[in-house]
């Protein structure tokens, strides 16, 4: 590894992070994120989709550093919620529930509060640092990747996030699929000819990223919730006084390991492709729980059972770009969304941007750290106002998400067609809900399926049609091998029902 | 004899999967296959398709074989609204306006909860139209006609 660069890389990464115009972006970004963390019933995804359309008279740098602040940003409020209402802004802040809520039931919400945020600070801290250290080699492997290697590597992708998706593996391989087909719509990059679009001229381009997201996450999310659930009154806030907000030193003696491990454990899976923020907080609970002298402790308030799922989500949050900038392969619905944001900006995904475009990538690495230093100052003191906001009955929010969804959708191509497409997409995707299938690795693949029929083609013409190509080729060939591994451990009957408890235990939660 | 289906989710899903498939490799039949070294646009499609219909019925398969809960009742009434909240909105636009179309989706998607109070109501849309009229069209400055007069 080459660290004589990473000094100056750094300092240009600063010096375009701390413009005052990038800090403001940085920091609208995060207290948007936050926001949506806090309201339940909107996720990352359906939020990022949505304000999409404000960042598009932005420069890119500006609008990546805060849409990347609105996806970090969602990871704190979430917790907030959680330890506060008992209720997840977001699904990587369920765990966080059982013990924070505990803590605070027992007066110490302000505790659980602050080693929320410590830890998800120097969980990012670690993030940042590892993006940098990691990102340059990776990109420049990335570079030497042909078209059998992507092929490969979104293979694996898309298998790992089949097998870290909650739900059947079965249903989520058919999601995948699914996703597949529907990146397929369009126009044929080779042939001119188009492809399923129905006659529909609207369609030519493809479908657009911001309505299949809003349909799927954030329409059929309103459906669920006016459907099964009664209006959203009975939420029960802790009206107490948050007092103390600082923890004593037993809780950070306590919290230490928990808060490194968490870190560790956010770091590995937020760096696998399909792994992400929600699979990272459930095992370093796991893990804890595991290690604990006492494991009875757990659920009743014990600060460990907050420090690292908090630490490992927000790690895994920051690990995401690394695989995301340097390969230019998403690895979760979120950063596809992020990278749909570069490309309308101009700039293609790939190894190629850091090189081209250093102050993007490294202005984005510091912009993240900076973020997450504004998230610890803002949201200590910003707590009162984040609870007087879920008072807001759901009655009020949804038609403004609405409003808001519709406007984003509409504004991409300024095609009614495109509107109408997201109804088709949340009715779908609020069918989809009811049959327990998992939307989010069916828009992982909407964003590769284009890219993998591009890659496979290549790869076989340039292999003249011998599909040994994959295998032959030795980076290629050790990712299939990764993922034919992961697919055996799957099939392995007791690591299978192991899964299937760590899945049933989060499905009841 | 009436088979009951013991795992209606994933029976349905499995149903719906190779439906999906089916009708993927049906429209794909349109376009030329090539060979594998030179893949015509049908190439990819179909073989995606016939692996859905392959997946699918192995889950709607192992379903007969497992139980599972019922499948909980759709919620018609939302989503008729909130479907016509959308679609009012993206013809509106163009039609009547910014300013009424988003008055429309405003009022049609909160008649899609279960309590609707005019009072409520109204206060809600002015305060979301001043809103988006203000970051939408004064503040990006998407060119939409506020009004059918413009």
């Amino acid at each position: 590894m080459d660290f004589s660069q990473l000094i100056p890389n750094l300092a240009l990464g600063f010096a375009t992070a701390v413009t005052p115009i990038n800090m403001w972006y940085c920091f609208l970004g995060v207290l948007v994120g936050t926001l949506i963390g806090v309201l339940p019933g909107i996720g990352p995804v359906a939020a990022i989709a949505m304000l999409l359309p404000l960042t598009f008279n932005l420069d890119a740098v500006g609008a990546i550093i805060m849409l990347a602040g609105i996806y970090y940003g969602t990871q704190y409020g979430g917790s907030t919620t959680a330890i506060l209402v008992n209720l997840p802004g977001e699904s990587a802040s369920v765990v966080t529930c059982m013990d924070g809520h505990a803590m605070a039931k027992i007066g110490r919400a302000g505790p659980a509060l602050a080693i929320a945020a410590i830890g998800s600070f120097f969980a990012g801290t670690v993030g940042t640092i590892l993006v940098a250290l990691l990102g340059p080699p990776l990109a420049e492997i990335a570079l030497k990747f042909g078209a059998p290697e992507y092929f490969s590597l979104m293979v694996m992708a898309l298998i790992a996030a089949a097998v870290l998706a909650h739900g059947g593996l079965l249903k989520t391989m058919a999601m995948i699929v699914q996703g597949l087909l529907v990146g397929i719509v369009g126009t044929d990059v080779n042939s001119g000819m188009s492809r399923f679009t129905f006659g529909a001229s609207g369609l030519a381009d493809g479908l657009s990223f911001a309505m299949v997201a809003m349909g799927l996450f954030g329409f059929a999310e309103i459906l669920s919730n006016l459907g099964d659930k009664a209006d959203t009154a009975n939420r029960d806030v802790l009206n107490k006084k948050i007092s103390g907000l600082m923890p004593t030193w037993q809780d950070l003696k306590d919290s230490t390991g928990a808060i490194l491990r968490g870190t560790a454990i956010g770091a590995f899976f937020g760096t696998l492709p399909g792994g992400g923020p929600t699979i990272s907080a459930f095992s370093a609970y796991a893990v804890e729980k595991k290690l604990a002298k006492d494991p009875s402790r757990f659920g009743k308030g014990a600060i460990e059972g907050v420090a690292a799922p908090e630490s490992a989500n927000n790690a895994a949050v920051q690990c995401a770009f690394i695989t995301t900038l340097t390969l230019g392969i998403p690895h979760g619905a979120t950063m596809a969304l992020l990278l749909g944001a570069l490309t309308i900006q101009g700039i293609a995904p790939g190894p190629q941007v850091m090189t081209q475009r250093p102050d993007l990538f490294w202005g984005l690495i510091a912009s993240m750290w900076i973020g997450n230093a504004m998230l610890v100052i803002l949201n200590l003191p910003l707590v009162g106002l984040w609870v007087k906001l879920l008072k807001v009955p759901y009655r009020f929010l949804f038609p403004a998400i609405m409003a808001f969804m519709a406007i984003g959708v509409y504004s991409v191509n300024n095609l009614d067609l495109d509107v109408y497409m997201a109804i088709l997409f949340g009715v779908l995707g609020y069918v989809f809900m009811k049959l327990k299938c998992e939307p989010a690795p069916l828009i992982l693949a909407f964003v590769l399926g284009p890219l993998m029929e591009e890659n496979l083609r290549r790869a076989l013409l340039i292999s003249r049609g011998d599909p040994t190509v994959f295998i032959t080729r030795p980076i290629s060939a050790a990712f299939l091998i990764a993922t034919a591994l992961l697919l055996i451990f799957m099939i392995v009957p007791s690591i299978r029902k192991k899964r299937e408890e760590a899945v049933a235990e989060s499905a009841v939660l | 004899m009436q088979m009951k289906i013991r795992n209606p989710e994933d029976f349905w899903a499995g149903v719906m999967f190779v439906a999906f498939g089916a009708l993927a490799v049906y429209i794909s039949q349109d376009y030329p296959m090539g060979t594998a070294m030179r893949m015509g646009p049908g190439y990819f499609p179909t073989y995606l398709g016939v692996l859905m219909i392959v997946l699918g019925a192995i889950v709607s398969v192992i379903s007969l074989k497992t139980e599972g809960p019922p499948i909980k009742p759709f919620a018609w009434k939302p989503m008729i609204m909130l479907s016509l909240s959308f679609v009012l909105f993206a013809w509106g636009i163009d039609h009547i306006g910014f300013i009424p179309a988003l008055l429309g989706l405003i009022v049609l998607s909160a008649a899609a909860g279960q309590v609707f109070r005019w009072k409520e109501v109204v206060v809600l849309s002015v305060v979301l139209v001043a809103g988006a009229v203000g970051i939408f069209i004064y503040g990006i400055e998407l060119p939409y006609p506020l009004f059918w007069w413009r």
